[in-house]
This record gives C-alpha cells, structure tokens and sequence, in this order.
C-alpha cells in the first residue's frame, strides 16, 4: 500500500511525458511540470504523492489451485490488518467516514470498507493482490444508453464527462479513462472502473473493433482543446480503455472513469512457495476474465484466441 | 512557451501584497496558515462555536484541505502529503466565515465562480489560490515546516481538524482569483468553449434525457 500512494506507476509515468512533450499550454505545461516534480519528491521523500489517498480498495486474483491458509476470512482480515496499518504508518489520509454520521476510525476501515473484489485465474498456484487508492467525487459517470443511441450517442456521453469534470480540472486530468459497456448497470460501473484502475497504458482490448474505438476516443478526449486543471491545452487522456459485458436486449448502460495524475496502483504475485513477485501489470482481464463460452477448458482458450 | 510570473508571498499577506497578483501568476507561500472545510464552517458557523483560536494563533490564509497526517505515541505528528479539496462546495459558509476569521487568502481545489468571488471575496480584499496538478501533496507537504497546533481535533477528527501549518516555499499554487475577482478557470472556460461544438459535431444526445440536463457547453458542474 505503501508503494501505490507514493510511487507513480512506470506506464502512467511514461503516457504522462508523451502528454508533457506535445503539450503547447503553458499553463497545462506547468502543471504536468509540477505533477513530475511532485513524484520525484515523493519517492526521494517516501510521502504521499497527493494529500488526498483516495479510497483504498483491493482486487483479489486467486488461481483455481491456490489454497488460502485460514480460508478467505482469514484473507479478508489481512487485508483490512493491512489497511489500517498502512493508514498510519504512510501515512494515509483517513477518508472513510460513515455516509450518515460522518463517524472516522481513522484507519480507513468500516461498513463495505476496504472494497475487496474478487477474480480467478486458471491453472495457477498464486494468488494476486492489487490495491488501488482512487479519488472518490469527481470524473465518473453512468448512463442507461439504448441501442439507438450507436456510437455516437456513446461518444457524446464521453464528451460530456470529459468536458463537464475536466473543467477546473475536477477529474485530475490527464488521466487514464475506463469506459464500462453494457452488463447490469452495476456492472457497467465495475468494469468501466476496472477498466481505468487495472489495465496498463498502451494496452489494448483484444477485440480489434473495440480497440480501434479506444485508440479514437484518446485521440479524439486530447484534440478538445483542454489540457490539465481545464487549462487550454492537449492532455486529457493518457489512455482509454473499454471493457464489455453482455447486457439486457433493450439497453446499453454505460460508464466512464477517469483514474487522475496520482494513478496510484500496486501489485503483489504470491506464490504457494510464499515467494512474492511486484509487477506492474495486474493482468486483470485475461481471457479466461473475458471469455464467452459456458465451459473454460483447453478447447475453449484456443477458440478465444 | 512563456514562463510565468512567480512571487513569493508572506503570511499574513497584506493587502498591498495581494495586489500585485494576477490570475494565472504562480505563488509560493511563507509563515503561518490553517485548514478549515466543511466540519470547521460548520461548527464555526453554522453551529455557533466561532473560532477556535485567535488571528494570532492560526493566521488569516485557510487552506481547504485535511492533510495525510498521524498522530504519534509521543503526542507528536507526522504530516506526509497535503492536498486541497473542491472548494466549490463551501461558498454558502464564505461570508459568514470571512467576517469571523479575518482571512484574505483562501487555498484550494478548482476556486469557486466569479459570482462567488464579486460577491464575497471582493468586499473583504481576499484572493483565491488553487494548489496545482492536482495534486502536489509531496511537494506541499515538503514546504511544512512545523505543525504549530491542532484545534478541534476530538470534535471532528484528523480530517476535518484545524491544523495550523508553517511553511516555508510552501507550493506552488496558481492564482485563480484576483482582488477584483476576476477568475483564471473561467477565462480559460470561455476559451475552450467556443471550440467544443466541432468535436460534438455528430453526436447524439442521449434518448433517455436526464431530468434537468442543458446542452448548453458554456455550463459548468459546479
């Protein structure tokens, strides 16, 4: 936890400079300017690289041979444990408050708090843990689209939460954007999420369709004429990312995620023989994540690819 | 590309300091400032309580934001990153809470609207310094010297406490609003918007309207 809230992760890093070395706003220039400095200081200082840590929350990758010593209680335990302790010791900002009576344990635990979401992985002994500590007001959206509403429609909706948060900078651009596509409309909000927070930049959907509509909408979220904090410029989007789930015949409900210039994210590999590995890529959709198929066998994974 | 202009200001800033600066100019700060938002303008406020401490004891530059900050077993604190938060949602307390803590400069995330700063800002000699990025928290928490004290921490917690901050090269910040309450986000708003419409240009409005909306590109969230 303690590597996420202070160390940029090298792909947002490297997206970000390819931003800053086109950039023609002096002002947008400034503050990317600013932003690379800030992460310089945060590593050589080991704080925080933003004062506000956001929400941390975990995703789980457990493969199908993985046992988990004292079963998944014990695994949530740890990582509410881990947590708390993180809280202090970063330190990390203490956001989570009860949404009613504003009540803080000053150690970002609580009711549904951390977030721990849960996947699986095929043929494997380890099991994944990636935190993610992201801003929790501004940059996101949902929206019930129909069939109707085509591409273009769509579009539209990435305009109007790109323009309508980049304002002022309330999204933190330039930031990694997830778009979620159908599924229920909770799901909808998870992938889109999922979309911004754990695909790497310069990754691309398989489908070559939808990767095609991701290379568009970065170019098209940068050619806006808004830069950082909303100033005139170029750099809005690091990336965009699109993820899919099947959803109801009528609909096609839709979200967008922006995950800001403090992307902060890290990932831990376990392995049975209680080796660790810190990758930078949680490789969250696999094709086994992505598959269409009722069965997941050898058959199956070849007809995928 | 220009560089732009920078000034170093003292706190508490007079208003002869505050004049010479323009929005869009970087700052950087010197002594002695506080944090204040919701929780504070609200007990202050809305709840009667006033302010927790003298001029003197906090300053008269409020920075909206609650820093990543602990407690120590010795009573002592660590404070790691600092970072603003929005601004925008604390206008309705801004003009009881310039008449009771004397402030002149406010610090924080994304400023607030030019009707705000006319209406508020402007009779009381205040400015409006938005943090960059967002957010420096490293670099900021980088520029606190010292935690010179915490008031209200019981009643409200770490977040939402008055924490009195002094800093050194405290930064950087840019100007958004000036004496006269002229506004750098919205200048740059009203340049961006006209250029808009050919990117739309295509699209469709969505078939489910939501109750309320406004095509109107000119139109902010806040």
């Amino acid at each position: 936890m303690a590597k996420a809230a202070i160390e940029i992760p090298d792909d947002y890093l490297d997206g970000l400079r390819r931003c800053a070395d086109t950039e023609k706003g002096d002002l947008s220039a400034f503050v990317i300017k600013a932003m690379l400095e800030n992460y310089e200081a945060a590593k050589e200082d080991r704080r925080a690289m933003c004062g506000d840590t956001g929400l941390p929350r975990w995703y789980v990758k457990i493969g199908n041979e993985a046992r988990i010593e004292g079963g998944p209680i014990a695994l949530e335990a740890a990582l509410r444990r881990a947590t708390a302790r993180a809280t202090t010791g970063v330190p990390l900002r203490p956001n989570r408050v009860h949404p009613l009576w504003r009540t803080d344990h000053n150690n970002n635990v609580g009711i549904n708090a951390p977030e721990i979401e849960y996947a699986f992985h095929p043929d494997a002994d380890w099991i994944e843990l990636t935190t993610v500590h992201k801003g929790g007001l501004f940059g996101t959206d949902y929206r019930m689209l129909f069939p109707g509403d085509g591409i273009e429609g769509i579009k539209r909706f990435y305009l109007d939460t790109l323009v309508g948060f980049g304002k002022r900078g309330l999204a933190c651009q330039p930031a990694i954007v997830g778009i979620g596509l159908g599924g229920s409309k909770d799901t909808s909000m998870v992938l889109g999420k999922q979309a911004s927070c754990l695909r790497i930049v310069g990754s691309r959907n398989p489908d070559p369709r939808i990767a095609a509509l991701e290379e568009e909408f970065k170019e098209l979220g940068n050619s806006i004429g808004m830069g950082a904090m909303g100033f005139v410029g170029s750099s809005m989007v690091i990336d965009c990312h699109i993820e899919v789930g099947y959803c109801h015949t009528g609909g096609m409900p839709m979200s967008v995620h922006m995950f800001c210039l403090s992307s902060r994210r890290a990932c831990a590999r376990i392995f049975a023989n209680g080796k660790a590995t810190f990758p930078t890529d949680p490789m969250w959709f696999t094709d086994y994540m992505r598959r269409e198929t009722i069965e997941w066998g050898r058959k199956a994974a070849e007809a995928a690819e | 590309m220009s560089e732009l202009k920078t000034i170093h200001l003292n706190l508490p800033a007079r208003t002869e300091d505050l004049r010479q600066l323009e929005i869009g100019s970087v700052a950087y700060l010197a002594g002695r400032l506080f944090t204040a938002r919701e929780g504070v303008y609200q007990r202050a406020i809305a709840d009667g309580f006033g302010m927790p401490a003298g001029k003197d004891a906090l300053g008269i530059t409020n920075f909206h934001c609650s820093p990543a900050a602990s407690i120590n077993p010795d009573g002592s604190y660590t404070v790691g990153a600092v970072t603003a938060t929005a601004s925008f949602r604390f206008a309705q307390w801004l003009d009881g809470w310039f008449r009771l803590s004397g402030c002149n400069i406010i610090i924080g995330k994304g400023g607030m609207t030019s009707e705000t700063y006319r209406q508020s800002f402007v009779p009381n000699n205040a400015v409006y310094l938005t943090t960059v990025g967002y957010g420096t928290g490293a670099l900021l928490g980088r520029g606190i010297k010292r935690v010179a004290g915490v008031y209200w921490l019981e009643e409200l917690g770490l977040a939402q406490a008055v924490w009195v901050l002094e800093v050194e090269k405290f930064g950087p910040f840019l100007v958004e609003s000036d004496l006269a309450g002229n506004s750098l986000f919205e200048r740059e708003n009203a340049k961006i918007a006209p250029g808009l419409e050919r990117h739309y240009a295509g699209t469709k409005p969505a078939t489910l309207r939501r109750y309320g909306e406004t095509d109107d590109k000119t139109k902010e969230v806040i």
